[in-house]
């Protein structure tokens, strides 16, 4: 084989540099990706940002971007409604889930059990919008009409960021020298007071990474919550009240906005890039600790 | 040390209920997880089973999606993956050759490409498709096509495909590598005679995860490749995907449920197989690794 290929085995010293040549280009292409999506967001904003304070997308009177209202702060209530309430639900359950794994089941049910968790994050967000649309949606109804809801969002964006919040766990925990649960075990103590006492506080930086990780993840996401949510551009005062959230503005009108409605998504959808940049810095920083 | 002392104040006998308590949370949150991922199946296995045939896989959609099937729209996905996989492998895999056999780990450029990749990754689909609309559909005025979308979901494949290569090369032994300099081998006929052919489960493992992403996109593809259901005739024609057509049945289509059912049940079934051989490869390369060593 060898000799049959001589020519690739041993290429000339300059097919060499031009192979690294490629690479160089093709990372900074990759890197570039990201100034890139910046630039253009940035760039379709840019008309309204011009024209318009920045102050003014949280104290106009109301959103009717048509007529140059452009208030986003109902559906900021609404992101941040629906992503705390998943997040105050999906936070425990994560978490024990990734205790369950690594120190409750057998090692076969653990496994088991985390490869369920897997295949959960891999189900398409359009797949729990449309079983929350049929399902949920309509079991809220019969306790409280509409259904359509703040609730239903909060439940569909629970499920979807579990797997995130449990799976980073577990790996918080697997990264923990086993010393400290021998030494902890040598102490007498029970398996509850390893968890609580040793466990869980030198795995916290972990878990918190990952916890900021599916807030991020929360705050994007788009088609599911769109689907159960009911899309009415209002301050909830219950959890059975229809709200908006901003992911879902931008998908639903912007099909059909034009000119400065249209740079007002695309403000929308900076801010949003810019928040989620904001809360990986702060997971990255968190997780190098 | 301090945790472990107030720990063990904490974990006396006393306190055996705790431990029974917290042991019983743990076991209902598991139980509690795994029943609503069955019934979440079950509802759409029991609603989508009636309705799936061969027929349905292959006829045209009819009446927007009530009748007919979903052969139209299984070739807009296919085609809106090839080309997202075609832009996407080859800048991927170059990109994580480079990050892993050219530049050490810590260097600046190394850190800078890695780190920008990262926030790539937890950027929002809608913020993609908000940007592929900007830059592929109007700037380089590719309108609403299967082209545009393929393309948009390109970069958000990037992230996926970069990790895994890299995670995937930098596992391989270094005695491969000398070996291959000690043969007098080129280092690009290193990378591509010996690393990459060995690395090649953890390519297949990203490759796999990247098409599972690609099926699953909605939001990215809204306002870049479109709502259009007929037989796509070109790239650049508008071709709706799959998780686009169970959106529509079941959003803006009166009557759709039991098509859109059917579709989230192909959906699912693909994607869940795709995991499944995704995860098999990833332990078996993994467990490959350890007898090697």
């Amino acid at each position: 084989m060898i000799w049959s290929k001589r020519s690739i085995l041993f290429p000339s010293v300059s097919a060499d540099t031009r192979i690294l040549w490629l690479l160089r280009i093709a990372s900074g292409m990759a890197a570039g990706l990201v100034l890139l999506i910046l630039f253009f967001l940035f760039a379709e904003s840019l008309p309204l940002l011009w024209k318009v304070q920045t102050g003014r997308f949280i104290t106009d009177t109301s959103w009717h971007p048509v007529e140059g209202a452009y208030n986003l702060a109902p559906m900021l209530s609404g992101t941040l409604y629906a992503a705390g309430g998943a997040l105050f639900l999906a936070t425990p359950l994560g978490i024990a889930s990734a205790l369950f794994v690594a120190y409750y089941a057998s090692p076969r049910l653990g496994g088991i059990y985390l490869r369920l968790v897997e295949l959960l994050a891999g189900i398409p967000s359009v797949v729990y919008g449309f079983w929350g649309l049929t399902t949920l949606v309509p079991l809220i109804n019969e306790l409280h009409p509409p259904g359509a809801s703040l609730l239903a969002g909060i439940l569909v964006l629970t499920l979807m960021i579990l797997p995130t919040i449990a799976l980073t766990a577990h790996a918080a925990l697997r990264a923990l020298p086993v010393e400290y649960l021998h030494s902890a075990a040598a102490l007498g103590m029970s398996r509850w007071g390893i968890i609580r006492g040793v466990v869980l506080p030198a795995a916290r930086m972990g878990i918190t990474a990952g916890i900021i990780l599916a807030a991020g993840r929360a705050i994007g996401e788009t088609m599911a919550v769109l689907m159960v949510t009911g899309n009415v551009v209002q301050y909830a005062s219950t959890v059975y009240d229809p709200i908006r959230t901003l992911a879902a503005n931008i998908a639903l009108e912007m099909p059909y906005a034009l000119g400065d409605h249209r740079a007002a998504l695309f403000v929308t959808g900076l801010a949003l890039m810019l928040l989620v940049i904001a809360l990986w810095s702060a997971a990255a920083r968190i997780g190098r600790n | 040390m301090g945790n472990a002392e107030t720990a063990s104040a904490r974990g006396t006998p006393g306190n055996a209920w705790q431990d029974r308590l917290a042991e019983w949370s743990v076991y209902v949150v598991a139980l509690l997880i795994s029943a609503v991922f069955l019934w979440m199946l079950s509802d759409l296995a029991l609603g989508g089973i009636e309705h799936l045939s061969w027929s349905f896989l292959l006829d045209p959609p009819q009446n927007a999606g009530r009748g007919g099937g979903i052969g139209s729209i299984l070739v807009s996905t296919v085609l809106v993956l090839l080309i997202a996989l075609v832009v996407a492998l080859p800048l991927g895999w170059a990109a994580a050759v480079m990050l892993s056999e050219y530049v050490s780990s810590d260097s600046r450029f190394g850190h800078t490409v890695r780190h920008s990749l990262q926030v790539l990754a937890a950027v929002p689909s809608i913020v993609f498709g908000l940007f592929g609309n900007a830059f592929f559909s109007i700037y380089l005025g590719l309108g609403f096509s299967i082209l545009s979308g393929g393309l948009t979901l390109a970069c958000m494949l990037l992230p996926i495909l970069v990790s895994t290569a890299e995670a995937g090369l930098r596992a391989l032994p270094d005695t491969y590598r000398s070996s291959a300099m000690a043969l007098g081998m080129s280092r690009a006929a290193t990378v591509f005679h010996v690393l990459l052919p060995a690395a090649a489960p953890a390519l297949i493992t990203g490759l796999l995860l990247g098409i599972g992403r690609v099926m699953a996109e909605t939001a990215a593809l809204l306002f870049t490749s479109g709502y259009v259901d007929r037989m796509p005739e070109s790239l650049l024609d508008s071709g709706r995907t799959l998780a686009m057509h169970i959106f529509d049945l079941s959003m803006n289509v009166p009557g759709g449920d039991a098509a859109a059912h059917a579709s989230a049940l192909v959906l699912i079934v693909a994607l869940l197989l795709i995991n499944l051989l995704a995860m098999k490869l990833a332990t078996s390369w993994q467990r490959g690794k350890i007898a090697a060593e």
